[in-house]
């Protein structure tokens, strides 16, 4: 759980009670045989939002109208808590309620030493690596109230496959990251257009709050990112991160994509 | 029963009250004051709840509610009793919040009302600090105004579910330095505990260590560094907290006041 300093890739398999260090071989080789995996970190996960500034930009005049009165000046979380988490392959299950999930691809700051007021300029120390984090939710266009409902419901946080050392990712604020929806890409964005970067996040929010080792923080999920329905399977690519899979079933079963 | 975790003599301890303190599991009887408590259980995910007592949501301004107003808070704001909890330097309205609440002690997924209570395993109380200096109008509450370091106090004592009949009818009180501040009834609550359960497990799996702080009543008031703090609910003993500055934590004197917004 506890990860000061990683030199691979830390996984967590089905079997075993702790997670375990491999190298980019034997991670290879997890993946290429269709292993699924348990989500490799287990500390509080703080989700960003509104960390894009074509989100911020969308929501134009609204931010000096009520209910939100001014743009957001702190950075704004929220906690994906212990029932959401699922790894690399679940099949995370849609309510019948609900017709279609957005599918949040964001990259996941994995902490290694305790975070407390640090300084953007040491704020990478405080990371142990980085993982790849689908914040699911139920759409909804008001951000004026804490989104529980939509945003806390069983699987919908899903991380993996790998926690990757930090050293192994040069550019954390310039990573291409991809979208496909059975196999089809349907969305593409870089973590470039954040309001604020890794570390300024880091900086902003160890401000008011302590993190933890094996905490993740997102950078947030990109603007206008796609929806899918029960019975697709969704893929996330990060450049230089393992590609994170899953799945999306129906409550009551599998169902055709509307 | 109640029980307390503390620590004393380079251990951690399960406790128990007695006529002089409180006594370890190992027979050693300390003062209140000899042990440091730490919050009575180790929380999983910690649900609290907005505007649930109708006299408080009219306090600040709020009406109706179409569902229970419900955030989600880390283990970084947990703090155990007589614990200390900082004041950012220049802000202009801090208060406590004194709120039951409910440790969960089965999983509950799509659990009917009438069954709720059966997974509850016991109560704590709770004094959840906000700094309403930070609060913004996005996913509001948010986290800088509600999840700060050591700004949710637990405790002194886990108390058995069995040994509170009736939790729906409980005296909440806030005493800052003796003074009473803050008084009501859990009676009071708009969405009761049973429902919150009812509710919450409708669309996610709520687990065992789950805490649901339930809200608090209309009465709160700014405090300042030096204040001490003692949030009491019936039958579950008395919960105390104290303020302290920015310098306390090693940090240097603010010249500006930090304006609302």
């Amino acid at each position: 759980m506890r990860i000061p300093l990683l030199f691979d890739y830390q996984v967590h398999l089905l079997d075993e009670a702790q997670p375990r260090t491999v190298n980019k071989v034997a991670l290879q080789a997890l993946l290429a045989a269709g292993t699924h995996l348990r989500p490799p970190v287990r500390g509080t996960v703080y989700a960003t939002l509104l960390n894009d500034q074509d989100s911020v930009a969308a929501l134009g005049d609204a931010t000096q109208q009520p209910p939100y009165q001014a743009p957001p000046k702190a950075p704004i979380l929220y906690i994906k808590p212990g029932n959401t988490f699922r790894g690399h392959g679940s099949a995370v299950s849609v309510p019948d309620t609900v017709p279609a999930l957005l599918i949040g691809a964001s990259l996941g700051l994995v902490i290694g030493q305790t975070a407390c007021r640090v300084t953007a300029q040491t704020a990478d120390q405080y990371i142990a690596g980085y993982t790849i984090v689908a914040d699911l939710c139920v759409p909804h266009d008001q951000f004026f109230r804490p989104a529980v409902r939509a945003n806390a419901r069983d699987g919908f946080c899903v991380m993996g496959p790998a926690v990757v050392a930090r050293a192994l990712v040069a550019d954390p604020d310039g990573l291409e990251m991809a979208i496909r929806v059975d196999g089809t890409p349907v969305f593409h964005e870089s973590t470039a257009r954040c309001v604020r970067n890794v570390a300024q996040l880091l900086c902003d929010v160890s401000e008011f709050m302590t993190l933890n080792p094996g905490d993740v923080l997102t950078l947030g999920v990109p603007h206008a990112v796609p929806l899918a329905h029960p019975g697709q399977a969704i893929e996330i690519d990060m450049a230089g991160l393992p590609t994170l899979a899953f799945g999306l079933v129906g409550e009551s079963g599998p169902r055709r994509a509307s | 029963m109640k029980r307390a975790r503390v620590a004393y003599a380079g251990a951690i301890h399960s406790a128990v009250p007695h006529p002089r303190g409180l006594q370890l599991a190992d027979g050693r009887v300390c003062a209140e004051n000899e042990v440091v408590w730490l919050p009575p259980i180790e929380p999983q995910t910690v649900f609290a709840l907005g505007l649930n007592y109708a006299a408080h949501a009219k306090e600040l301004k709020f009406g109706d509610q179409a569902e229970p107003l419900v955030f989600l808070k880390g283990p970084n704001s947990v703090l155990g009793h007589r614990g200390v909890t900082r004041r950012p330097d220049g802000v202009r309205m801090m208060h406590y919040e004194c709120e039951l609440a409910v440790v969960m002690g089965r999983t509950a997924h799509h659990v009917e009302r009438a069954q709720a209570m059966n997974h509850v395993a016991g109560y704590m109380i709770a004094n959840d600090y906000a700094v309403r200096d930070y609060l913004e109008n996005y996913y509001r509450p948010n986290l800088r105004a509600k999840n700060r370091d050591a700004a949710t106090v637990l405790g002194p004592w886990f108390v058995d579910a069995a040994d509170v009949p009736d939790p729906g009818h409980l005296a909440l009180r806030t005493y800052v330095n003796g003074e009473l501040r803050q008084e009501g009834t859990t009676a009071d609550m708009i969405t009761d505990i049973a429902t919150l359960i009812e509710y919450l497990s409708a669309f996610m799996t709520l687990s065992p260590g789950d805490v649901i702080l339930t809200g608090t009543p209309e009465g709160v008031s700014n405090v300042v560094c030096g204040d001490t703090v003692v949030c009491e609910i019936e039958g579950l003993g008395r919960l105390q907290n104290t303020i302290v500055s920015d310098a306390a934590f090693g940090l240097p004197p603010t010249q500006e006041p930090n304006h609302a917004h």
